[in-house]
């Protein structure tokens, strides 16, 4: 049989075999679960009674819940100051790590480690930073300069920013190596012909290195903003105690749909929570292409 | 005399004059490598900070003092006695590596299929595939869950890795390398008559080596700190992976932060010693992997 095909016809063949096993799984584990938890999204269900319909019934309890309103904009204020921050931190030390030959390998390995390190480990390591004192390191810090303590994570403003911290520094690492990449792609005879007209460093830099680096910025902003929006790792631990707390001041989309879903087992509220997740990805991602693409 | 030092001057200024790595008059560069160097130092203090912590005394965490006044091992004794830890580290090194393995066949072979073969449905396959970088995994956990449990895969390695076991970003990736290999490679080794399979294996595959190696440390690296995912499908503590054992650790530990620390930096070490050994290595995947993928 097989060897009265012709060559395009074996190729067909081929390709379908190669394509059999992965497709039912795209199609088990990636497909079906999206429309599943879409349909989950409309329906009243506790894990153990019946799976009822519900209509729009979760996403008005959402609409009406202040609670998600509260984690709504948590988990916008996570993505307004960490994805700048992060940028213009990492473009800076990328900027400048580039001019510099003189044990240049050693400076970005030391940049770089903190991308190598477990999120829930290092998470561990910050909450104990922010202990008051004799325990936590910044507070023992503060006391030996006669500043008076905070308390990072008991307080309501300043446990979302204590907790994005670890968030944003893990990150630098990976986007300083992105960044020098785009850096080292922008021709040097670019440079030179600026620099042969007399056109000052920081010229150069608005006119000739971040219009050409736009692609990298691209790509840096929407790969960071979906990170923050999906933040959840260091929130978890480092509220352990109170998972979001206090007062929910720092409770992110992700873990409320944690709680919903594996704490109360409304797994209908918690689907409508993930589909609204999906959809802020989407237009989040959108707008920034566009955004960015345009200007 | 004069003149002999004046031309030793001399030659060691054109040797270090502009073009040269290393320019020690430059006033402007060295303080640029001082503030670079001091942010360096400060970016990898957590990590310090972690590690010698794990070397002291309780008396002693309230102690600023980078290095401990006697560095000991015996947290990591105790923290490892009962077992606990050597098992999560286990269950996170298999599943990582099945992992791993999983993503660089079937990634591989699925970017391979939609690079070189010409089929009907190859645009739509290709599609199909990429939509899915759109959906997060928090809209599928739920769902794997009433799978898992429906199943019988909650609480086991199964269960922990069947959602990665192949991802789009991997095979998008892999795609992009494919198209490097040359087609005439492979139409020859198809007239010395080797088959689809052993092409892929023995042609195409050695021919994106460095892709491999960037999909690997990105899958790796992934699976060894994934917290949602085994956090929910595990429910005793011997199929905890490690960060999701760390995490219940740290709230039973309480305020023993040493001990804490030592789970932590058990957790971490191994990749930051797989990191330094293959840096160079590592840097160029994630370049090449962020910029391609």
């Amino acid at each position: 049989m097989y060897h009265r095909l012709s060559i395009r016809q074996k190729q067909i063949v081929w390709a379908w075999a190669f394509l059999a096993v992965p497709i039912l799984f795209y199609v088990v584990i990636r497909f079906y679960p999206t429309a599943n938890a879409m349909a989950i999204s409309f329906q009243n269900w506790n894990l153990l009674g019946d799976r009822t319909w519900a209509g729009w019934a979760n996403y008005a309890k959402l609409w009406n819940d202040p609670v998600f309103w509260k984690v709504f904009r948590n988990t916008f204020v996570y993505l307004l100051i960490g994805t700048p921050v992060s940028l213009v931190i990492s473009f800076v030390i990328a900027y400048h790590l580039d001019r510099l030959r003189f044990m240049h390998g050693f400076l970005r390995m030391l940049y770089f480690l903190p991308f190598m390190t477990t999120a829930v480990a290092m998470a561990w390591v910050w909450r104990w930073f922010y202990q008051p004192v004799p325990i936590g390191l910044f507070n023992n810090f503060l006391a030996t300069a006669g500043i008076p303590q905070v308390e990072f994570l008991r307080s309501t403003t300043l446990a979302l920013p204590a907790i994005l911290a670890p968030a944003v520094w893990a990150g630098l690492g990976f986007q300083i190596i992105i960044f020098m990449a785009g850096l080292r792609a922008i021709p040097r005879s670019y440079y030179e012909a600026a620099r042969i007209d007399g056109v000052s460093t920081w010229t150069i830099l608005w006119e000739i290195t971040l219009p050409l680096l736009k692609p990298t910025i691209v790509f840096i902003v929407v790969f960071s903003s979906i990170g923050f929006l999906r933040i959840f790792d260091h929130v978890f631990n480092m509220t352990t105690n109170d998972p979001g707390g206090p007062l929910n001041s720092t409770k992110p989309l992700v873990l409320m749909i944690y709680q919903s879903a594996f704490s109360d087992f409304n797994m209908g509220y918690a689907a409508a929570q993930t589909v609204v997740l999906f959809l802020i990805l989407l237009v989040v991602s959108l707008v920034q292409l566009r955004i960015l693409r345009d200007n | 005399m004069v003149s002999s030092v004046a031309e030793i001057r001399a030659s060691s200024k054109t040797l270090l004059a502009p073009g040269t790595p290393w320019r020690p008059a430059n006033t402007g560069q060295v303080i640029r490598w001082l503030i670079l160097f001091a942010g360096g130092v400060l970016m990898v203090m957590p990590i310090a900070y972690m590690i010698s912590t794990s070397l002291k005394w309780p008396h002693e965490i309230y102690n600023l003092a980078l290095v401990p006044n006697e560095p000991h091992l015996e947290n990591y004794t105790y923290v490892l006695e009962d077992g606990r830890f050597y098992g999560w580290f286990i269950n996170s090194l298999i599943i990582a590596t099945i992992t791993t393995i999983s993503n660089i066949l079937f990634d591989s072979l699925v970017g391979y299929t939609l690079c070189k073969f010409r089929f009907p449905g190859r645009y739509i396959v290709f599609i199909a595939i990429l939509s899915t970088l759109m959906i997060p995994t928090e809209m599928l956990v739920i769902p794997w869950y009433l799978m898992s449990q429906a199943f019988g895969w909650l609480d086991s390695y199964w269960g922990i890795m069947f959602p990665g076991l192949m991802t789009a970003f991997g095979t998008f990736l892999m795609k992009q390398f494919f198209e490097t290999v040359p087609d005439d490679f492979i139409e020859a080794a198809r007239i010395d008559g080797l088959n689809e399979l052993a092409i892929w294996w023995t042609v195409a595959m050695p021919l994106v080596r460095p892709a491999l190696a960037a999909l690997a440390i990105f899958v790796f690296l992934g699976n060894w700190t994934a917290f949602i995912w085994p956090l929910i499908v595990t429910n005793s503590v011997d199929m905890y992976t490690l960060p999701v054992g760390l995490s219940s650790f740290g709230d039973e530990a309480d305020v023993q932060w040493e001990l804490i620390m030592t789970g932590a930096a058990i957790s971490t070490i191994p990749t930051l010693v797989v990191f330094l050994v293959f840096q160079r290595f590592i840097i160029r995947g994630v370049v090449m992997a962020g910029l391609k993928g």
